[in-house]
């Protein structure tokens, strides 16, 4: 791989150990997969902040780490609101180590945001034909997709590196050639809020990898629908772009007609939710990918002047929920809860209920795997009613 | 002595006695951080220390936070001395590199032949595998 006088100085360590491994990570997945040359970023998100999944080993990494970040850099959720952790069931020991990873992040200069959803509180850390470095798999597919900026899916360690030195190896999705769409898919069916999760469901199990071009009918997407169809693809499969027929930007010239078809009906997605049954939860999570201003508001809504009978989490983002205390203060008001800087898929405080009922195709996907957690989906409304104890 | 060409991945010079497998390792799961042994019993090396070893293998799987294992056995001194693979992947790449463990990749399959304790040095900055 190609490396400029200055990239070279600091790969031979003239700046420093820290600089030195960091160049080096840089290098070597640039040589794994083909790189000519590094490219500099826009900005970073970062993954491995939630202690339950970085443990020790990671937490003493971080805390080893020597510098500071040169561009924007924000993190992935942790593993609790990092004010309200006990009202969460979080234990202290717990609480401990993950205040201990937040702080050896600020340390190195990281803004303290964890949120997956960093496109929805900062407008500045991506626009279209921007170079990244992102973390959080649905992040990367909405700034790929929605945003039309350019990332590949970082690990904690690459994408702590593209931090301090402030570029990333240029391959993968930051190509041309790599962002070709590889399946058409052809939706017959009308879809509506969580319909697009459960078709993210199902459209990640069978194109993997791949990068899927959808014709949808009827009503244009929302930011948030699409925000809900890329962060399923990203679980259930592992999709980091995709392209939606005159609402996302458009796919590079040249690519031709993709190899396969996929024809998807009303039938197939009602039998997601028929596998995913809403009932029999004991816990109703809502904010995977963490809710937007305008989700905070159906939720306070739909809640208004009532009172929740089962546990109801909102996850959202801290910047999110302090720009909207009044919504925030409607959820809360009926008992639920509105949590910061986390999420039901990264918290060890999940793995205390049997079965979780959620409007999201992502969290379907991790809950069982990630918390040993049941999951059902539900659209927004059945979300709200089994977290009231309404009949369905 | 055979010298063999090879490719860096993390640099430093060491050298130790080989532990050769055909399998991937995943060291998340796979490896025991406290103490460096193979704990799963359906691998290849169960029941074997990695630590100061020069460990061969095809590559890594399995999860990113294997990076990070790989960073805590080098702080307990348990990380092998040094590793070798046909092709490195990102978890064990990021890994050698966060610890400080010579890697380097690019080399013949028949390296997996080579019987376990014969004495390899990985000379990661030369480029160059050396079995004494």
């Amino acid at each position: 791989m190609y490396l400029s006088r200055e990239e070279e100085a600091v790969y031979q360590g003239e700046r420093g150990e820290t600089l030195r491994r960091m160049m080096e990570i840089l290098v070597a997945l640039g040589d794994i997969y083909g790189a000519e040359r590094l490219v500099p970023v826009k900005s970073v998100q970062i993954a491995g902040v939630s202690y339950k999944n970085i443990g020790e080993a990671g937490l003493e990494w971080i805390s080893d780490l020597q510098g500071c970040v040169v561009v924007p850099s924000i993190l992935n959720p942790a593993g609790m609101d990092l004010c309200r952790w006990q009202e969460m069931g979080v234990s202290e020991d717990f609480a401990e180590k993950q205040q201990q990873t937040i702080e050896a992040y600020r340390r190195l200069g990281i803004t303290i945001d964890c949120t997956c959803t960093p496109y929805q509180i900062y407008q500045g850390l991506a626009g279209p034909g921007d170079h990244l470095a992102w973390s959080e798999s649905s992040a990367v597919s909405y700034a790929n997709s929605v945003i039309g900026a350019r990332t590949n899916r970082e690990g904690g360690p690459s994408a702590l590196a593209a931090a301090l030195v402030g570029k990333t190896a240029l391959y993968g999705y930051h190509l041309d050639e790599n962002r070709l769409p590889t399946h058409l898919v052809e939706v017959e069916a009308d879809l509506h809020g969580s319909d697009y999760g459960a078709l993210g469901f199902l459209v990640g199990r069978i194109v993997k990898d791949g990068v899927p071009f959808f014709r949808l009918p009827g009503q244009r997407p929302s930011p948030d629908e699409l925000k809900a169809l890329g962060a399923a693809m990203a679980a259930s499969g592992s999709v980091a772009l995709y392209y939606v027929q005159d609402v996302t930007p458009r796919p590079p010239a040249g690519g031709g007609q993709p190899e396969e078809t996929l024809h998807l009906d009303r039938k197939e997605i009602a039998e997601v939710y028929a596998r995913f049954p809403a009932e029999g939860a004991d816990a109703v999570a809502l904010g995977c990918p963490h809710c937007s201003a305008e989700e905070l508001e159906r939720i306070a809504g739909l809640l208004q002047g009532q009172k929740v009978q089962k546990e109801l989490w909102v996850c959202t983002a801290r910047k999110i929920a302090e720009a909207n205390p009044g919504r925030v203060a409607a959820i809360e008001k009926s008992g639920a809860h509105v949590f910061c800087d986390t999420c039901m898929v990264v918290s060890p405080a999940t793995e205390r209920f049997s079965r979780m009922l959620t409007c999201s195709g992502k969290a379907l996907s991790y809950l069982p795997g990630l918390a040993g957690v049941k999951a059902g989906l539900g659209s927004l409304e059945d979300c709200i009613n089994a977290a009231l104890g309404r009949q369905q | 002595m055979i010298e063999i060409k090879c490719h860096r991945v993390a640099s430093g010079c060491a050298s130790g006695p080989a532990l050769v497998t055909l399998e991937a390792i995943s060291f998340l799961g796979n490896v025991d951080a406290a103490t460096g042994m193979v704990v799963d019993p359906a691998h290849e090396l169960f029941g074997q220390c990695i630590a100061g070893k020069v460990l061969i293998f095809p590559g890594g799987k399995g999860s990113t936070v294997g990076s990070y294992v790989i960073y805590q056995l080098k702080k307990k001194g348990l990380a092998p001395a040094a590793m070798i693979n046909i092709r490195s992947e990102p978890i064990v790449a990021v890994g050698a590199i966060i610890s400080g463990i010579p890697l380097v990749d690019r080399v013949s399959e028949e390296i997996l032949r080579l019987e376990s304790g014969t004495i390899v040095e990985v000379d990661a900055d030369e480029e160059m595998i050396r079995i004494f």
